[in-house]
């Protein structure tokens, strides 16, 4: 045994691979729940990976046999039902774990220096699977899979001089057919999933390159001991690969009990409009996205001009690749950040729930007005970043993680 | 900032308060799934009432068969049309380009159709014919306006008809009454009829609901004790850490 692992290692790293991102790589020692949401998204990833393999061994691409097929993988596949509850429960707990992901971010400062790129590669990562996730939604081929890719496709048409060309590219026909679910189906089961587990895995590089930050936003590596180990540092394995497994076990829990208990979640992870097959002459009295792009759908709608509705709701999204660039504050964590801060990160969440929420109902004169207060909050809160954040009193950073 | 945030939270009542739809006429009822027997009387309401137009295409005979208790023998015999096989799905006789003639548009399956309307549609729907002779069919629905199917449950429960002396336009006539003596069934015979069929079209969109929160439950209990055990060990190990 000893004799193999000495012959793979001499031509393989594995030793060192293990050593340098686990066993002696070096974690703050107070990371909080927060930092939970990373690994349960990386499961979430694997959970998503397994059991679409699985799906695609008997699910049917074309808009004759998708339906009918879905309901084959329900009743006649051993276990297909749990293959598709966990898939699409899955989706839903994905998103529920990547935004809290990305507020952990906004919350410590996690995307300030050094760390820039790993942020621009999650907001990558979070970008496919937002693209990853639509397409998926279109192969059940139910009434909300087609109306909800005709609306968000036709968006496309919005773009002066090119849109109505681009939009029939990309649905390869007039209208969202066979073709299109054909198509969509190669991207989400090859193209997407390879994007986003290299990104993934830029990610993670990236990551363990400069190390965690921590809720204090302490530089740990500042301060090392006689063997050049971090004073505040402790390994990542054991020490955070059993606290994580404690989080997986507790998350399991809850996911569980959602799949197994409560797929449907109300109709909020698998919409009542989809158990109808899509019908070309039929359209659905509320077309509504699925509840982890309502906050965006919300600002899309809220915008009396179509082509200005498509640009706010890009710029809603791509504004989060630069934060960055756009916090200057000289500390990375709330916990020492001023009120000004703190106020604009808390109306900025008030205003992302409030918007998934209204994203959801039909839009009447009232709500629309709400979410266009929301918007100006959304909006304030990256664009006044610069300001708020270098003119704010901050409190001094220990050199020391603080005991609690 | 806590007061910032019940401010708010206050702001948004209103937005909660227009979210309930006015929807009286659909009211929440109570379905047994666990009752075999009515699920039974569901499926033998379905075949004979509603199967002549409507298939339930992605359920097989015999996976109803094992999941109500109906020996296959039987429901061969009682319920499954001549000369079909345990295996077959129950596909409905009336061809689609029928459909279209005789109703003008094509009759949907209901394999599904709990999931999409939802058990407190159905059962209000199927109770909600009255006599309407400006229709097709002699019959309109409170809970779906100009219906365009018959009601073929009225030899059960008799004719039904609006029953408020003074409708307008704007304010529809929700209140029915039957005249006594049509149907063969009483009132309560009745609603227990339509509410054994809604439970097996419950059964039918989701057949696997029994089985998936049965296993939910040894799931739960590992993965308490698994959480427990992790905890534990969590523990063990962050003891050194100072």
């Amino acid at each position: 045994m000893r004799g193999l692992l000495q012959w793979i290692e001499a031509r393989l790293p594995v030793g060192r691979v293990w050593r340098a991102h686990l066993s002696q790589y070096y974690v703050p020692k107070n990371l909080n729940v927060f930092y939970l949401f990373g690994s349960l998204a990386l499961l979430m990833l694997l959970n998503q990976l397994l059991t679409g393999i699985w799906l695609t061994m008997n699910y049917t691409p074309t808009a004759e046999g998708a339906f009918a097929s879905i309901e084959y993988i329900m009743r006649d596949v051993e276990y297909g039902w749990l293959l598709r509850y966990l898939h699409s429960t899955g989706a839903s707990a994905f998103f529920i774990v990547i935004y809290l992901h990305m507020f952990r971010g906004l919350l410590y400062g996690s995307y300030q220096k050094p760390r820039e790129l790993v942020w621009v590669f999650g907001m990558s990562i979070y970008l496919l699977l937002m693209a990853e996730a639509f397409m998926g939604y279109l192969l059940p081929w139910g009434q909300m899979s087609y109306w909800g890719a005709q609306v968000i496709i036709s968006l496309f048409g919005a773009i002066p001089v090119v849109g109505a060309d681009l939009a029939q590219w990309i649905r390869g026909d007039y209208l969202v057919s066979g073709v299109t679910l054909n198509r969509f189906f190669a991207l989400h089961v090859v193209a997407l999933p390879l994007l986003i587990v290299a990104l993934v895995v830029l990610h993670i590089l990236a990551l363990h390159e400069v190390g965690s930050n921590n809720p204090d936003g302490i530089d740990i590596k500042r301060l090392r001991d006689a063997d050049g180990k971090p004073l505040d540092g402790i390994a990542f394995h054991p020490y955070y690969t059993v606290k994580d497994l404690l989080g997986v076990a507790v998350f399991l829990f809850v996911f569980s009990a959602v799949v197994l208990f409560f797929p449907q979640m109300g109709g909020y992870f698998l919409e009542p409009a989809n158990f109808e097959p899509a019908n070309v002459l039929k359209t659905p009295e509320h077309i509504v996205p699925v509840w982890y792009f309502t906050p965006f759908y919300a600002i899309l709608r809220a915008v009396p001009d179509k082509l200005m509705g498509v640009l706010a709701m890009g710029f809603a999204i791509a504004i989060l690749f630069v934060l960055p660039w756009l916090d200057r504050s000289p500390v990375r964590s709330m916990r020492y950040k001023g009120w000004m801060s703190r106020t604009a990160l808390a109306l900025f969440c008030i205003a992302f729930v409030t918007l998934g929420y209204l994203g959801m109902q039909p839009a009447t004169a009232i709500t629309t007005w709400v979410t266009r207060v929301c918007m100006a909050l959304y909006f304030g809160y990256f664009l006044a970043m610069p300001l708020y954040t270098r003119r704010e009193v901050t409190r001094p950073v220990p050199d020391r993680v603080p005991r609690r | 900032m806590k007061a910032l945030i019940t401010v708010l939270l206050w702001l948004m009542v209103p937005l909660a308060a227009w979210a309930t739809p006015a929807a009286s006429i659909v009211q929440p009822i109570e379905i047994d799934m666990a009752d075999k027997a009515a699920l039974r009387d569901g499926a033998s309401t379905f075949v004979g009432y509603c199967m002549g137009c409507h298939g339930a295409r992605f359920q097989r005979y015999q996976r109803v068969a094992d999941d109500l208790g109906i020996p296959y023998e039987q429901m061969l015999k009682t319920l499954a049309p001549a000369g079909a096989s345990i295996a077959d799905h129950m596909e409905t006789r009336l061809q689609p380009a029928d459909a279209t003639a005789w109703f003008g548009a094509e009759v949907p399956d209901l394999t599904l159709v709990a999931r999409v309307r939802g058990t407190d549609w159905l059962y209000a729907y199927l109770r909600g014919f009255h006599a309407d002779p400006a229709r097709p069919w002699g019959v309109n629905n409170i809970v779906y306006p100009n219906v365009g199917m018959p009601n073929v449950l009225e030899s059960l429960q008799g004719r039904q008809v609006l029953d408020c002396p003074e409708a307008s336009a704007a304010q529809p006539c929700t209140r029915l009454r039957v005249i006594p003596g049509t149907g063969s069934l009483d009132a309560q015979q009745f609603d227990d009829k339509v509410r054994n069929l809604v439970a097996f079209l419950a059964y039918s969109a989701d057949p696997v609901k029994a089985r998936s929160q049965q296993i939910g439950l040894y799931v739960l209990l590992y993965l308490a004790l698994l959480v427990i055990l992790a905890y534990l060990l969590k523990r063990e190990y962050w003891k050194d850490v100072g």
